[in-house]
């Protein structure tokens, strides 16, 4: 580990060690007091469900299910952490790879399989759950968040003091995304018009097979105040942490105090998607290193060290993972490919007559072909 | 209900800023942005008055970004506003390609239907105005190649003053092409409510119009050389020859009925534009006619436009652009086929 660079843990908020202590921090601790030992083995469950969510769905994959996988494995920490300081009015702009923090927005996990079968672009409805589709082009969404927080700012929602109506919108990208011109002018818009908008940065050291040295000479985190925007920079794989950073920068955006950057400093333990080798390009003495530091291990060792982690608890939580795991295999292989007249629905809100002339005759030409098993 | 119709002589660059003062009275979600919108009232001062009348929450002066404009203006659209972008020139526009044909054009697909993005991109376009590079181009073909956009282009200060505002009120994302060769163009105005958006009649946002009637050879144009075909329907009038002017107004998507309809007439069709012919419009509307006219047509469809170069210098763009010459002269050949 360097001590100066991008990839430096210099500085890093943290609440719990890798081994599982409690430290303290003056501006941090006060923030998860409120977190006793039931509320503790909630994150622990949300962290291992979606594990086991993201397990099963790479197994999905490699038996052909799945057409692609993009893993969160290593990253739970920072999306559940995160995810959980959350009100119900704040609006989410994922990546593609949140499938933790659209776990704390009560979606149900299978519906995020949908896209990586084929057969949705999207899979669930945004304002159901105020988590918006994953955006696959890299960086977009940040000024899409940037520009909601905007209309939030216009209908009044920030800085009113009531509780349920002050809004904060949230984003979430890699460190691989902060070099995409869309991140940097979602960083001015955000800053020039004091928006309500998070942005929370999972650095988790690597963007398919470059390692955040590709992307940046400096700490991620540190360009934010050069637009303007205060910054933090948190251990990601501590989900107190993750929990307090991203409860102060929520509160800050809900009270009219603008945005916030956060760089939660993570690794993905896994490949980019299941289509990736990061053999060809890591070594395994770096996967050994961080393997030591398992987010979920961390919160384990800690609920244990207190006596907070009783055998009929995990017990139960195991029972509910194989239940989701199964649930999932049964959903997923029981979904059928659409209707390929389905292609020409939803391209336009109002009527267009080229989509129309084009599914007539596409109608027509399918249903010239004589019918399975011959003709009459 | 006034009896007594409101008509008034303006500028297209006026028919647009007074549509978009109707919008901003009539809908408290529309919102400007762009570049200089404010204060100044945009480099064309399209905008003229509506910053001062509506404030800068409404008429948005942006930070110098186009992605971030169109970017930021579907967040704002996510959240139920209705934005107005305008990009200052069009070739500033590329810096929101991205933007537009990733996200804008593809939301509503992505989504099933549950999420609608109405959003207007401005984009003065079209040279003639002696101006520095990437200041004369037209680039619609790129947004109407591109499915889940609309595409459109005025060619009057009637219809630019309806059409804006049918544009604003469209669920679907609009590319709004406006002429900036004739922005200083005059005509009658009716500032009566407009129809809505999508309708049957024939001044709907997705119909075309026939300017001129005639029997010989159809013109088919948009935009800035919709004035153009109507001259050379004029000058070929004198020598005999009787010529009927399509304006397109709606480029995606093409108005293949009207057409067709005229070609059927007519049995010779000239497609004009700025843009270069090369897999432009043109081209589409040539192969729509083809298919459709093939037993009615006495000669091939042509196209005149601009050529497969970058926008020339201005010093020679109007060599460049589809004059009446060049126009007149693709109507002579379609004739003597």
């Amino acid at each position: 580990m360097s001590t100066t660079g991008p990839l430096t843990d210099d500085g890093l908020v943290q609440l719990l060690t890798p081994g599982g202590q409690r430290v303290e921090h003056p501006d941090y601790s006060h923030r998860v007091a409120h977190l006793d030992a039931e509320a503790l083995r909630g994150l622990y469950r949300d962290m291992v469900i979606v594990r086991r969510f993201d397990t099963e769905a790479t197994a999905l994959q490699r038996q052909g299910e799945l057409g692609l996988w993009a893993q969160s494995l290593g990253q739970e920490a920072a999306q559940i952490g995160s995810g959980r300081a959350l009100l119900a009015q704040d609006y989410v702009f994922p990546s593609y790879r949140e499938h933790g923090v659209a776990h704390t927005r009560g979606l149900d996990l299978a519906d995020l399989l949908r896209l990586f079968r084929g057969i949705d672009h999207g899979g669930w409805d945004p304002a159901a759950h105020n988590f918006h589709l994953y955006t696959l082009v890299i960086g977009s969404h940040t000024l899409h968040a940037t520009g909601y927080a905007m209309g939030v700012q216009r209908d009044g929602d920030v800085g009113t003091g009531d509780p349920t109506r002050d809004t904060a919108v949230v984003t979430y990208f890699g460190d691989g995304a902060t070099s995409q011109g869309d991140v940097s002018e979602a960083l001015v818009f955000a800053a020039v018009n004091n928006a309500p908008v998070v942005f929370f940065c999972q650095n988790n050291q690597w963007a398919i097979s470059e390692p955040t040295t590709r992307q940046s000479r400096v700490p991620i985190a540190d360009r934010a105040p050069g637009f303007g925007i205060p910054s933090v920079r948190v251990d990601g794989n501590d989900v107190l942490a993750c929990h307090a950073v991203t409860a102060e920068a929520l509160e800050r955006a809900r009270s009219g105090g603008g945005p916030t950057f956060i760089e939660a400093f993570t690794y993905r333990m896994g490949a980019h998607t299941t289509s990736d080798d990061p053999t060809r390009y890591r070594s395994a003495a770096e996967e050994d290193y961080w393997s030591q530091r398992d987010p979920i291990d961390r919160l384990r060792l800690h609920l244990e060290a207190i006596g907070e982690l009783p055998a009929a608890f995990t017990a139960e939580l195991d029972a509910e993972a194989a239940l989701l795991g199964e649930r999932l295999r049964t959903t997923v292989r029981g979904w059928e490919a659409p209707e390929p007249g389905s292609m020409f629905q939803h391209v336009y809100a109002s009527p267009n007559a080229v989509v129309e002339a084009e599914r007539a005759w596409f109608e027509a030409y399918e249903g010239s072909f004589l019918p399975a098993g011959g003709a009459r | 209900m006034s009896a007594t119709p409101d008509i008034q002589r303006v500028t297209l660059a006026k028919a647009i800023n007074l549509g978009l003062r109707r919008a901003l009275e009539q809908d408290p979600k529309v919102l400007l942005m762009g570049e200089d919108i404010g204060a100044l009232g945009g480099v064309f001062r399209v905008t003229d008055g509506l910053h001062k009348d509506f404030g800068g929450h409404r008429v948005v002066d942006t930070p110098l970004a186009e992605s971030g404009i169109l970017g930021t203006a579907i967040g704002l659209a996510l959240r139920g506003y209705r934005p107005v972008c305008e990009i200052q020139f069009d070739g500033f526009i590329f810096p929101a390609f991205d933007q537009i044909t990733t996200q804008l054009a593809k939301m509503h697909y992505r989504s099933s239907g549950r999420l609608s993005l109405p959003v207007v991109i401005r984009v003065p376009y079209g040279g003639g105005i002696g101006a520095i590079e990437h200041h004369s181009e037209s680039p619609e073909a790129l947004f109407a190649h591109t499915p889940g956009l609309r595409v459109v282009s005025p060619s009057n200060p009637a219809d630019a003053f309806a059409m804006i505002q049918q544009a604003i009120a469209s669920p679907d994302p609009v590319l709004f092409f406006e002429p900036k060769g004739r922005y200083w163009d005059k005509g009658d105005v009716d500032l009566g409510p407009v129809a809505a958006p999508h309708t049957e009649v024939a001044t709907g946002l997705d119909r075309a119009q026939v300017l001129r009637a005639g029997t010989d050879v159809t013109v088919v144009a948009y935009g800035p050389t919709v004035a153009t075909a109507l001259k050379a329907a004029e000058a070929a009038a004198a020598e005999g020859t009787s010529i009927e002017v399509v304006d397109l107004r709606t480029i995606s998507p093409l108005d293949v009925e009207t057409v067709v309809a005229s070609v059927r007439r007519t049995g010779r069709c000239v497609v004009v534009h700025e843009a270069p012919t090369v897999y432009g419009t043109g081209a589409e509307v040539a192969a729509r006619v083809t298919e459709e006219c093939f037993y009615q047509l006495e000669a091939p469809v042509l196209r005149v436009g601009g050529f497969h170069t970058p926008y020339p210098v201005s010093k020679i763009e109007e060599d460049y652009l589809p004059g009446l010459d060049r126009v007149l002269d693709a109507v002579d050949r379609t004739l003597t086929f």
